[in-house]
C-alpha cells in the first residue's frame, strides 16, 4: 500500500496534519490503532497514531511534528506525493465500553488523536470529558473539531495563557471538583505528559489507560524493540499495545529506552539537512553561473 | 538414464579433488557486506560433474527436502548445459540461486552422497548455486508459458521461502496466485534475516521477480489480519496458506534485558537487512554500532547477527552455553566466522547484563559444564556453582530462537494450535480449518529454508488436488 497525500499543512507551529489517501485502512480503522509510514525509498519505518478516517472518502488524517529526518521528509512532501510505504492498521483496537463519566487527555500530537476516542466514547454512552495539555495557547489546535463529539472540553497550559495552568495533575482536583466524578481517564500524548497524567489519576483512584508510542520497526511483534514492562512483565507496544494501564507502566524503562537511538537520530537528521544545504547549494551555484 | 558422454570409471572420478569455491579472503571480507564465497567457475563447475557416481539410489534426491533432481542436473553440468541444467532444477526448486547458498547441504543431499564420508560429498550446493547464477547473469532465464487458468484463487500470507514455493508451484498448475506480505519487500526471511554477505538481496529480488511475470500478484504491507480478516480472505479465495514464520523473538528473562543496547537479533537483522542499517546514514534507520557486541546464542542466526557486528568494526563475542560441537549453527558458518576472528566464550551462559546510566556496560555468566542428553539429543549444560565471571561490552544481542507470532492466529480462534502455539497440520499441511493449509516455521517452529520450501511442496500438491477434485496425494512417508 502507498498512500497519496491529499493535504499536508502546519496547523500550528511544529503540528502537521496529513491527510492521506488510505482507502483499505480507512475501511478497517478502530480507535487507539495506528499506522506505519516509510516517507522515502531510504527511509526508516515509523508509528503514527490514527486521529481520523473516512472510510467514504477512503482518507486517514495523522497528525505530527518534525522530530528527526523521516518527520523532516514528511513536512517537505506535497499534495500529489505519494508516501513510499504505508501500513496499517496495526495495534490492538481501544477498548471502548460505557464507563460513566471519561476523562480524554491529549498532548501534543495527542490532542489530534484523541479524538476517534472521543467520538467512540461518546457514541458508547459516556459522559466524555476532553483535556487539551500543551506549553502554551497558540500551539493549541483540533479544538472546533473535539468540541462536536465531547460533552465539556478543558484546556491546560503550562504557562497559564490559556485555561488552567500548569500540567494534567494539577488540573485534576478542579475537574473533579467541576465534574464531581471521574470513572476513566485515558491519555495520548508525549511520554512526559502520559506519565506525569497516570501519576495525577493514581491519586485519585482513576483507572487508565496510556498509548504508548515506542520506537518500532516493523510493528508486527518481530523485533521486540517495543517492549515495555508493565507490572513487572514484557509487552510489546506494537501487538500487545500500544494501550496499556497507565499506573503499571515502568515509566523509568520507557524514558531510557525513547533515548535508545538519539545519538544515531541527530546524526541522520544533521546528515540529511546538510545533504539539503548542499543541493540548495548547487542550485544556487547553477542559477549564478546561468546553467 | 543416458550413460555420460565422458566415459570416466568411478575410480577415476574418485581421484578428482573436490572443487574448492573462491572466497573473499577474511580480513578483506570482515570490512565489507559483499557476499563471502564467489562461486564456482564455470570449468571448476565442470570438473566437479564429473565426481557425480550418478549412483542408481540417488541417497542425494533422498536427503533434499523438495527432492531435486540432483544427479540429472549434475550430469548437463559435466556437459556444459549449464542452462538447461537450471530448468531442470526449478521443476522442483523455485529457488536455486538461495538454497545453493543457505540450503544446510553437510545434512541433506551432500551428507547423503556416496563420496561424503571418503572423499567429500559432490558439491550439490556450490553446482546448485553455480548454475542459478548461471542463469540469471546470461539473461537465460525465460518464463514458462502460460498454463490454462484454473479459475480457481489462492492466498498465500508471508512471502517467505514456503509461500514463495507454493506460490511459484500454484501459478504452474494455473491457478490465480496473490501473496500478502507485511512487509514492504517481498522475501520474509531471505530479506529481513539472512545478511547480504550470505544471500546477496538482488538475487531474492530476482526469485520473486521471476515468480511476477509469471502472474503471482504480491501485495505488500498488508498485514494479515490486521488490514484483512481471515474472513475476508476466505471469501474471496478458494484455498489460503499461511506461511507466517516463526517471527516472535525469545528474550531471556535475566536483570538487565531493558537496557539499551541490548536488541533482539531479529532487530538487529532486520534494521542492517532490510531496512539497511549498515548504510546508515545514507539509509535512515540506524544500526547501532557497538565496540565490544556480544552475541548470545549459537544458531545460524547467531553466526549472522555476529558476522554483521564484525563487519561494522565490533569486536565480537558469541556466548553459547554448549560446547563448540554442540553449535546448531552451520559449520560453515561457524568456520566463516572463526577466520574472521569473532570469538566463542563456549560454555557460559548470562546470568546478568550489566548496565551503567541506562546502557550496557558488560555482562556477567556462569560456566557451564555438559550433563546428561536432554530432550533434543544433546547434552544438557549444568551451571557450575561459584564459576561467575564478568566482562565488559557495550551491546548484546539476544540470539536464543524465536516462537510463532500469535498476529494472525490469533484472529482464528477456530484454528488448532499446539501449546507452543504453532499451526497443527495433517501429513498433506492442512488445518483442521476447511480451506486452510500452512507450513514452515509457524508449523515447525525455527527451521531450514528448505525445510519450509518443502512443506510449501506438499501443500501445494494437496491445495492443486482439492481445487481440481483430485484424490488427495498420499505423503511420501506412506509411500516408502
Amino acid at each position: 500500500m502507498k498512500g497519496e497525500i491529499i493535504i499536508n499543512e502546519e496547523v500550528v507551529p511544529n503540528v502537521h496534519r496529513l491527510v492521506l489517501s488510505a482507502p483499505v485502512i480507512a475501511k478497517r480503522a478502530k480507535p487507539g490503532q495506528f499506522v506505519i509510514i516509510i516517507p522515502d525509498e531510504v527511509g526508516e519505518r515509523i508509528p503514527f497514531t490514527l486521529s481520523d478516517w473516512s472510510p467514504e472518502d477512503g482518507t486517514i488524517t495523522i497528525f505530527y511534528q518534525e522530530a528527526g529526518v523521516s518527520t523532516m521528509k514528511l513536512t517537505r512532501m506535497k499534495p500529489g506525493n505519494v508516501i513510499h510505504t504505508l501500513v496499517g492498521p496495526l495495534g490492538r483496537p481501544s477498548k471502548i465500553e460505557k464507563f460513566g463519566t471519561v476523562l480524554l487527555g491529549g498532548g501534543c500530537y495527542g490532542l489530534g488523536a484523541i479524538y476517534p476516542l472521543a467520538k467512540a466514547f461518546k457514541e458508547a454512552g459516556n459522559r466524555v470529558i476532553g483535556l487539551f495539555e500543551a506549553r502554551t495557547t497558540y500551539i493549541v489546535y483540533n479544538e472546533e473539531k473535539l468540541r462536536e463529539v465531547v460533552d465539556e472540553l478543558y484546556i491546560v497550559t503550562a504557562d497559564g495563557s490559556r485555561g488552567l495552568r500548569g500540567h494534567v495533575p494539577e488540573a485534576l482536583p478542579y475537574i473533579l471538583e467541576k465534574e464531581g466524578k471521574i470513572d476513566y481517564a485515558h491519555f495520548i500524548g508525549c511520554t512526559y505528559m502520559m506519565m506525569v497524567s497516570s501519576r495525577g489519576t493514581k491519586e485519585h483512584n482513576i483507572p487508565t489507560i496510556v498509548a504508548m508510542n515506542t520506537l518500532m520497526v516493523d510493528g508486527t511483534g518481530m523485533c521486540g524493540i517495543c517492549r515495555v514492562e508493565v507490572d513487572g512483565n514484557t509487552k510489546f507496544a506494537c501487538v500487545d499495545g500500544p494501550d496499556f494501564d497507565g499506573h503499571k507502566v515502568n515509566w523509568d524503562m520507557v524514558f531510557a529506552r525513547k533515548h535508545a537511538y538519539v545519538a544515531e537520530e541527530n546524526m541522520a537528521y544533521q546528515f540529511y539537512r546538510t545533504q539539503m544545504d548542499g543541493a540548495v547549494n548547487k542550485c544556487a551555484k547553477n542559477r549564478k553561473e546561468g546553467a | 538414464m543416458s550413460k555420460r558422454k565422458d566415459g570416466l570409471t568411478p575410480k577415476e572420478r574418485m581421484a578428482i579433488p573436490r572443487a574448492k569455491m573462491p572466497e573473499q579472503n577474511p580480513s578483506a571480507r570482515a570490512a565489507n557486506f559483499e557476499e563471502v564465497p564467489l562461486g564456482l567457475t564455470p570449468e571448476q563447475a565442470m570438473e566437479e560433474a564429473k565426481r557425480c557416481l550418478d549412483c542408481r539410489k540417488q541417497p542425494c534426491v533422498h536427503g533434499c527436502p523438495v527432492a531435486v533432481q540432483i544427479p540429472e542436473f549434475i550430469k548437463l553440468v559435466g556437459e556444459g548445459k549449464f542452462g538447461e541444467a537450471a530448468k531442470l532444477i526449478k521443476e522442483t526448486n523455485v529457488l536455486p540461486a538461495v538454497t545453493g547458498r543457505v540450503c544446510p547441504q553437510e545434512t541433506q543431499c551432500e551428507g547423503d552422497c556416496t563420496l561424503f564420508k571418503k572423499y567429500g560429498g559432490v558439491s550439490i550446493g556450490a553446482l546448485e548455486r553455480f548454475v542459478a547464477d548461471y542463469e540469471r547473469n546470461n539473461n537465460l532465464v525465460e518464463i514458462p508459458p502460460k498454463p490454462k487458468p484454473t479459475g480457481k484463487k489462492v492466498a498465500i500470507i508471508g512471502s517467505g521461502p514456503s509461500g514463495l514455493t507454493v506460490a511459484g508451484d500454484l501459478i504452474l498448475q494455473g491457478h490465480a496466485v496473490t501473496v500478502f506480505e507485511a512487509l514492504h519487500e517481498a522475501g520474509g526471511v531471505l530479506v529481513y534475516g539472512i545478511p547480504e554477505f550470505r544471500l546477496p538481496k538482488e538475487i531474492v529480488a530476482a526469485e520473486v521477480d521471476y515468480l511476477v511475470q509469471q502472474g503471482v500478484n504480491f501485495e505488500l504491507n498488508v498485514v494479515a489480519g490486521m488490514t484483512i480478516t481471515m474472513d475476508e480472505i476466505l471469501e474471496e479465495f478458494d484455498a489460503v496458506y499461511i506461511g507466517v514464520g516463526a517471527g516472535l523473538p525469545w528474550f531471556m528473562r535475566i536483570e538487565g534485558e531493558e537496557l539499551n543496547g541490548v536488541l533482539s537479533a531479529n532487530e538487529y537483522l532486520t534494521r542492517s537487512n532490510l531496512m539497511k542499517g549498515y548504510l546508515f546514514p545514507d539509509y535512515d534507520s540506524p544500526l547501532p554500532q557497538g565496540k565490544h557486541v556480544c552475541v548470545v546464542g549459537g544458531g545460524n542466526v547467531a553466526m549472522d547477527a555476529a558476522r554483521t557486528a564484525k563487519r561494522l568494526g565490533a569486536k565480537v563475542t558469541i556466548v553459547y552455553r554448549r560446547a563448540r560441537e554442540q553449535l546448531p549453527a552451520r559449520g560453515e558458518e561457524v568456520h566463516h566466522a572463526d577466520e574472521e576472528g569473532i570469538v566463542f566464550q563456549l560454555l557460559s551462559n548470562p546470568v546478568k547484563i550489566l548496565g551503567k546510566d541506562g546502557k550496557v556496560s558488560g555482562m556477567e555468566c556462569i560456566r557451564m559444564e555438559l550433563g546428561e542428553p536432554d530432550a533434543s539429543g544433546r547434552r544438557r549444560p549444568i551451571p557450575i556453582g561459584g564459576s561467575n565471571f564478568e566482562f565488559e561490552c557495550d551491546q548484546v544481542i539476544i540470539s536464543i530462537g524465536a516462537g510463532a507470532n500469535p498476529l494472525l492466529t490469533k484472529t482464528m480462534p477456530d484454528l488448532d494450535l499446539n501449546k507452543w502455539g504453532y499451526i497443527v497440520v495433517d501429513e498433506n499441511n492442512r488445518t483442521n480449518i476447511s480451506k486452510v493449509w500452512a507450513g514452515g516455521d509457524i508449523v515447525t517452529g525455527s527451521a531450514t529454508v528448505i525445510e519450509a520450501m518443502g512443506a510449501g511442496r506438499i501443500a501445494a500438491r494437496s491445495i492443486h488436488a482439492e481445487l481440481l477434485g483430485l484424490p488427495q496425494p498420499t505423503s511420501e512417508k506412506e509411500e516408502e
